[in-house]
């Protein structure tokens, strides 16, 4: 395999807080790889490190071969890195804001690419509206299209899809498919679970470390959770009951069902005896992704404390 | 529209809202600055610094006689307090530079005749030479020249050399007002306010250009890129130069349509001037944007360098009527510089050896302006 992105002991602090700590991973190229983790966990500060954009503290590490450090410039040249923020001149045009990205990245056939990306995009139609005036779902392939005008060989993505519709947002994971289907590395930041399961790898970084790598199998598998999952009416309003034992380590309403895992399957089933009674009834599920989620977090953050 | 119930005015929304400022103006610590800067700046510079009256005006002395009257004279000159003899011309055409360049206010010839035509009545003159660029700074002190001619020789005049006859006055003050006979303030004001314009538009809008950058998040983006930072600033400044030469030859067409504001030459050294100043003005601008983080941040910043520039620069009032300490603050400002030159070239013709302080002053405020600018750009957002 070819690694792509390949970071040991990364460090950075803002103020005296550790943002990330101590952290390493490997990439593999043309892999998808979706980076998980509650809010403040160091996400946007690692896609940033990778791109050259934050000076680590401490650790080492290449991207696409080059040095993070003191080649940041070549990964800058070889990287498309789309912010969480949408960050496209909003006065200028759909058209002048491409034409930039494309002139600063020094492309040739310049008329010719920014074309083609407003044809891919369906954008042509649009091409003299003001990028401030589109809605969020045409903002967000338009700065996918910005980010990957220089055909990147690598490509940073800070949750994406944030604030965009369903139909937009399965839109534009195609488009990301379609991309590392052609050798594009892709790192994607992300809250939404099913988009989670649709990335190749897993990477879930809670307090600035990461806790869980693999497929979305792997994690699961790794996590050796053990989860019921609870029906009837009322059962959801359980949870802070339930989560007084310590065996049960997480209790979180699904719609009208509930959720109760923990590491120990016996303890659970001692736990829930008292409440196998009617309208009630439980049956051993198989936990999902946001489940071993919910439970990484609640481990990291006792670590942290 | 009928007031529903509960919509009279409520004295805990309106505390809502009031707190809510409150918090909100100490969490801006520049603006927190601004507010109490700002005030104590314009009262110490307008208390203290700005004076309307100056005394002490550096004044050029050519005496062409050695003689007890001429010495007189001068002395009564320099106890009017408003003249203060800095030099001792030899020539006449010494006279002239140290008048043309600015070295002096003044310049006062007392000819070889002075004597000889006192004690005939026979016409003596003294000629008092002012730079009258700035009608302020000389107006009051050529008006307390006018007792000069009865006061000066009383005590010399007694006895043997009293005049039994002739004119009332023993000699006449020639006050010749050069640059500006007229004393038209507006020729003096109207090209000043070319560095005030110019500093306005060009620290501002370069400052604010390039914090709305970092303020939208666009700086993000350009940052991720393989752009250098020289790159983005003379990319983000050069438009602005073509800014300021256009409001460069608006002002100057205005000055002369409007005003007949006299433009007497020195067009190599003004051109240079020009150039510097936008130049240095656009670098500051940027460094102003390297320093704060929002765009009101900038512009207060901004504004803050424009009060001094418009006060201790002697665009309003006279730059040598300021105390000392005033006069060293006002010559750090490049605005001061900047007047000097477009000043003397459209007012006095200054030719290029003439400006080279001033030309000099504003090369090295370029030069440091853009070495800080570009030390303190950042190619990351660390």
């Amino acid at each position: 395999m070819t690694v792509a992105i390949d970071v040991q002991g990364l460090d950075k602090s803002f103020g005296g807080r550790r943002v990330v700590r101590d952290f390493a991973i490997q990439v593999e190229q043309g892999r998808i790889t979706g980076f998980l983790g509650p809010n403040g966990s160091g996400k946007t500060t690692t896609l940033r490190m990778l791109c050259g954009l934050l000076t680590p503290d401490g650790g080492s590490g290449t991207a696409l071969g080059f040095d993070i450090i003191s080649e940041s410039w070549e990964i800058k040249r070889r990287t498309g890195y789309m912010t969480q923020r949408f960050s496209l001149y909003e006065d200028l045009t759909v058209e002048e804001n491409l034409q930039f990205s494309a002139r600063i990245r020094g492309l040739d056939r310049r008329r010719e690419r920014v074309d083609s990306a407003l044809a891919d995009l369906g954008l042509a139609e649009r091409r003299k509206q003001l990028a401030g005036t589109l809605s969020g779902g045409w903002k967000q392939r338009l700065a996918l299209a910005v980010a990957t005008l220089h055909e990147p060989e690598l490509l940073l993505l800070d949750e994406p899809t944030a604030g965009v519709d369903p139909q937009a947002r399965r839109d534009f994971w195609d488009e990301i498919h379609v991309l590392a289907a052609r050798g594009l590395t892709v790192l994607v930041s992300t809250h939404y679970m099913d988009e989670a399961e649709r990335c190749h790898d897993i990477a879930y970084i809670a307090y600035g470390e990461l806790l869980a790598r693999g497929t979305a199998d792997e994690v699961i598998a790794g996590a050796k959770l053990s989860t019921w999952r609870g029906e009837g009416p009322g059962v959801d309003r359980l949870s802070n009951e339930l989560m007084k034992d310590p065996a049960i380590e997480m209790a979180a309403p699904f719609g009208l069902a509930l959720h109760v895992s923990g590491s120990d399957p016996q303890a659970i089933e001692r736990a829930l005896a008292p409440y196998r009674r009617p309208p009630f009834h439980w049956s051993r599920t198989e936990p999902t992704l946001e489940d071993v989620f919910i439970h990484l977090m609640g481990g990291a953050r006792d670590n942290f404390q | 529209m009928t007031p529903q119930v509960g919509q009279a005015f409520s004295l805990d929304r309106m505390m809502a809202v009031l707190i809510k400022e409150f918090i909100q103006l100490t969490r801006d610590r520049v603006t927190y600055a601004m507010i109490l800067a700002v005030p104590v700046l314009q009262m110490l510079l307008f208390g203290y610094a700005v004076n309307g009256d100056p005394r002490h005006l550096p004044t050029a002395l050519l005496v062409q006689e050695n003689s007890a009257f001429a010495r007189s004279v001068v002395t009564s000159i320099a106890n009017t307090s408003y003249f203060h003899i800095t030099h001792q011309a030899r020539t006449p055409a010494e006279l002239d530079r140290l008048v043309r360049t600015g070295e002096v206010q003044f310049a006062i010839t007392i000819p070889g005749d002075f004597t000889r035509r006192v004690l005939r009545s026979d016409k003596a003159q003294i000629l008092i030479e002012a730079d009258a660029t700035d009608p302020t700074a000389t107006g009051s002190a050529l008006a307390a020249l006018a007792q000069l001619p009865r006061e000066a020789l009383r005590h010399e005049l007694t006895g043997a050399a009293a005049r039994p006859a002739g004119p009332a006055q023993p000699f006449e003050v020639v006050v010749h007002r050069r640059y500006n006979p007229e004393n038209v303030t507006s020729y003096n004001i109207v090209p000043g306010l070319l560095g005030i314009v110019l500093t306005l538009t060009l620290v501002m809008q370069t400052a604010i250009g390039v914090t709305r950058e970092q303020e939208r998040g666009t700086m993000e983006s350009l940052l991720a890129t393989p752009v250098q930072p020289l790159e983005v600033m003379i990319g983000k400044l050069a438009p602005f130069v073509i800014v300021g030469v256009l409001q460069t030859a608006v002002i100057l067409l205005v000055a002369k349509l409007l005003f007949d504001v006299p433009m007497s030459g020195g067009w190599l050294g003004f051109s240079l001037g020009v150039l510097l100043f936008i130049i240095g003005s656009l670098g500051l601008g940027f460094l102003i944007s390297t320093l704060t983080r929002t765009q009101l941040q900038a512009m207060q910043l901004s504004v803050f360098y424009l009060l001094p520039s418009i006060l201790l620069s002697g665009f309003l009032f006279p730059f040598r009527g300021m105390p000392e300490w005033a006069q060293a603050l006002g010559s750090i400002i490049p605005v001061t510089h900047f007047l000097r030159v477009v000043r003397g070239a459209l007012l006095k013709g200054q030719d290029l050896a003439d400006m080279m302080p001033s030309l000099l002053a504003l090369a090295v405020f370029v030069c440091a302006v853009a070495a800080l600018a570009l030390a303190r750009y950042r190619t990351t957002l660390d």
